[in-house]
């Protein structure tokens, strides 16, 4: 167990950026996923804890000593790649034990930590198999055993269950989640997919260009997302976007709609208003125009358009919904509570 | 449905048939040959069924017993045996080391100067042995090289192709796997052996069988760095049996020569079949 201090970390490839001082602090034992879409830096900034990327300038601090000129294995760090990379021709046993090999630790000693592992990831019975004869989640749990018997400070994670099926992945998120518990190891923890950010963190680190949007708890996160690309980016369907003009504690939207708010900002905004927290309501001050409905299980989404001037917005409704209301106008209210207003230049939350 | 497939299957399996026979056809009657006496042979026509003399021949030409009426052979063919075995043993395994750590260097590690020293070691593929032969003939020569093993081997101890294409394979096989290893600890030579070598098993043993053939039957560089008969490749020493002009030769001892000749050659290819189809089968990375 250690915390992982990361203090304004710069890195670029030729004369393209790809992380910009970014600085984020993780607490001994913490699970922190950082998530982002594709290309944001969120594997390079893995990599560079890893070891397996140089840093062009700040310092990555693991139990206050900086490791920016260690060896991978010299930061006993353990990393869980993608697509598991394990060695092909080498049985599981084999495999996980490689890395205590050489270390050169007493051959007793590799079994009992082996055995140790297998029996944590109930793999048990698969030791004396190669790769090729695994399934993919036993292939998923061979990684991590290659990463749980070194005994490692930390965990890397890079994307991990992507290459696994939509069940399997449920599956294993849940084993992953435990896993940590259980061993309270720190952990980092890399993904695009934001319900498995969601479920797994502790606290969750959002990026988006090389820059770091938001961290915070999962929860935080959702509910009072500090920049507009957060809102937008956590949550599904996407956090609706309208602009809205604020006038003594009246949000108006562009269209003309009006909601009661008690905020004290005065002047133009951007108003976040998510799926979830509309209900139907014939008196609603939101009319939309229904162009079409989605029944996805537990809700129903309609995609309308906002009346006046055309601006898209989705609503979710829980509850199977017959398709009547399409092609017609319909009122929603909303819970003014949870209304996101995001300053109009910076992005940045104002309420 | 059934009739039609059944007589298609026989009729490739015809195919086939007639395809090895007639590929195998010379060889049988090289085989023949061996098992005959001198005179089935030059009276016509030529035997196609095997004769009883077999015995007598290949330990005629084992043991380099001549014939009445011929002349002995210098060296016998088992000594020739040896020597052709050396040398083609020598360059393959030279070649794969060599070819293997370059194909290392060039995909794993960052130098000045990489991409030129590649397409240098590319281009002389495109040389023939015969192009530098008289410059090689001279360092050798003066290294003190002649006649004797290092000089039959070190000169062809160089693979392009061979490198080339451990470079191709090496570039196919996922980054996340050395990245794996280094967070293992493995250094870079540990790498190299206990990932990257088991790794190529295949590449290694199919490059193997066609190496040590093409060593095998090197003909032009043997016949000029060796001049003592105690050095003679199997090769050459069947080119001297063979006679030209006016001359008789014993023609069941040459075959007899030939086939051993064919030896060490199917050894290696039913050895190294294994591993092919072994690594056929577990062929992932």
């Amino acid at each position: 167990m250690a915390k992982i201090n990361l203090k304004n970390l710069q890195k670029s490839y030729g004369k393209t950026k790809v992380i910009h001082d970014l600085s984020v602090d993780i607490k001994e034992g913490e699970l922190v996923v950082i998530v982002g879409p594709s290309g944001c830096g969120k594997s390079t900034l893995l990599r560079m804890v890893a070891g397996l990327e140089d840093i062009n300038s700040g310092s990555i601090l693991i139990d206050d000593k900086e490791v920016n000129d260690l060896e991978p294995m010299e930061r006993n760090i353990a990393m869980v790649f993608q697509n598991y990379a394990l060695y092909p021709h080498m049985t599981v046993f084999q495999n996980m034990s490689y890395g205590l090999k050489i270390l050169k630790i007493p051959k007793d000693q590799i079994n009992s930590r082996v055995q140790k592992a297998a029996e944590i990831l109930e793999l048990g019975e698969l030791l004396e198999r190669r790769p090729s004869q695994l399934s993919g989640g036993q292939r998923q749990r061979v990684a991590m055993g290659r990463a749980i018997v070194r005994d490692p400070v930390a965990f890397l994670f890079d994307e991990p269950l992507s290459n696994l099926d939509a069940k399997l992945r449920v599956q294993m998120r849940l084993e992953i989640k435990k896993l940590q518990t259980q061993l309270k190891t720190t952990s980092l923890y890399v993904t695009h997919d934001q319900v498995e950010a969601m479920t797994l963190a502790d606290r969750m680190v959002v990026m988006n260009e090389g820059k770091v949007e938001h961290v915070g708890t999962p929860l935080e996160v959702y509910t009072k997302p500090k920049t507009l690309f957060t809102a937008q980016f956590i949550g599904s369907p996407a956090m609706n976007i309208v602009e809205c003009e604020c006038k003594n504690g009246e949000i108006v939207l562009n269209n003309g709609s009006t909601l009661k708010a008690n905020t004290k900002h005065q002047g133009k905004a951007n108003l976040g208003l998510r799926p979830e927290d509309f209900s139907i309501d014939d008196k609603g001050s939101i009319k939309l125009k229904i162009e079409l409905m989605e029944l996805i299980g537990a809700n129903t989404l309609f995609h309308g358009r906002l009346e006046k001037n055309n601006e898209p917005v989705v609503v979710s409704i829980p509850g199977v919904l017959e398709n009547k209301y399409i092609g017609k106008s319909v009122g929603f209210s909303f819970d003014i509570s949870k209304i996101h207003l995001f300053d109009i230049n910076s992005d940045q939350r104002i309420n | 449905m059934i009739e039609k497939k059944k007589s298609g299957y026989w009729l490739s399996h015809l195919g086939l048939c007639l395809g090895v026979m007639f590929i195998f056809f010379p060889v049988w009657l090289a085989f023949v040959g061996s098992t005959v006496t001198q005179d089935d042979i030059m009276q016509p026509p030529y035997p196609i069924l095997p004769g009883p003399h077999l015995i007598e021949n290949y330990s005629n030409a084992l043991l380099n017993i001549a014939p009445e009426g011929y002349d002995r052979l210098s060296v016998p063919v088992f000594r020739m045996l040896l020597n052709s075995t050396i040398m083609a043993l020598g360059i393959t395994i030279g070649k794969l080391v060599i070819s293997l750590l370059s194909a290392f260097a060039f995909v794993y590690f960052k130098f000045p100067g990489r991409k030129t020293f590649f397409w240098l070691i590319f281009l002389t593929l495109m040389l023939p042995i015969e192009v530098r032969i008289v410059p090689t003939y001279q360092v050798a020569a003066n290294l003190g090289l002649l006649n004797s093993y290092a000089g039959l081997i070190f000169p062809l101890i160089a693979s392009a192709t061979a490198t080339f294409l451990f470079r191709q394979f090496f570039l196919t096989i996922p980054n996340e796997m050395i990245e794996a290893a280094r967070m293992d600890g493995a250094s870079p030579m540990q790498f190299f052996r206990d990932i990257l070598i088991p790794i190529s098993k295949t590449n290694i043993a199919a490059l193997f069988v066609i190496l040590f053939v093409y060593g095998f039957n090197q003909y032009l560089w043997p016949l000029l760095i060796t001049t003592s008969s105690d050095m003679q490749t199997i090769v050459i020493g069947l080119k001297h049996m063979i006679p030209t002009g006016d001359d008789f030769g014993h023609w069941p001892t040459i075959f007899s020569t030939a086939m051993l000749a064919m030896l060490p050659p199917v050894v290696i290819v039913i050895a190294m079949q294994k591993f092919f189809v072994k690594g056929l089968l577990e062929s992932d990375k």
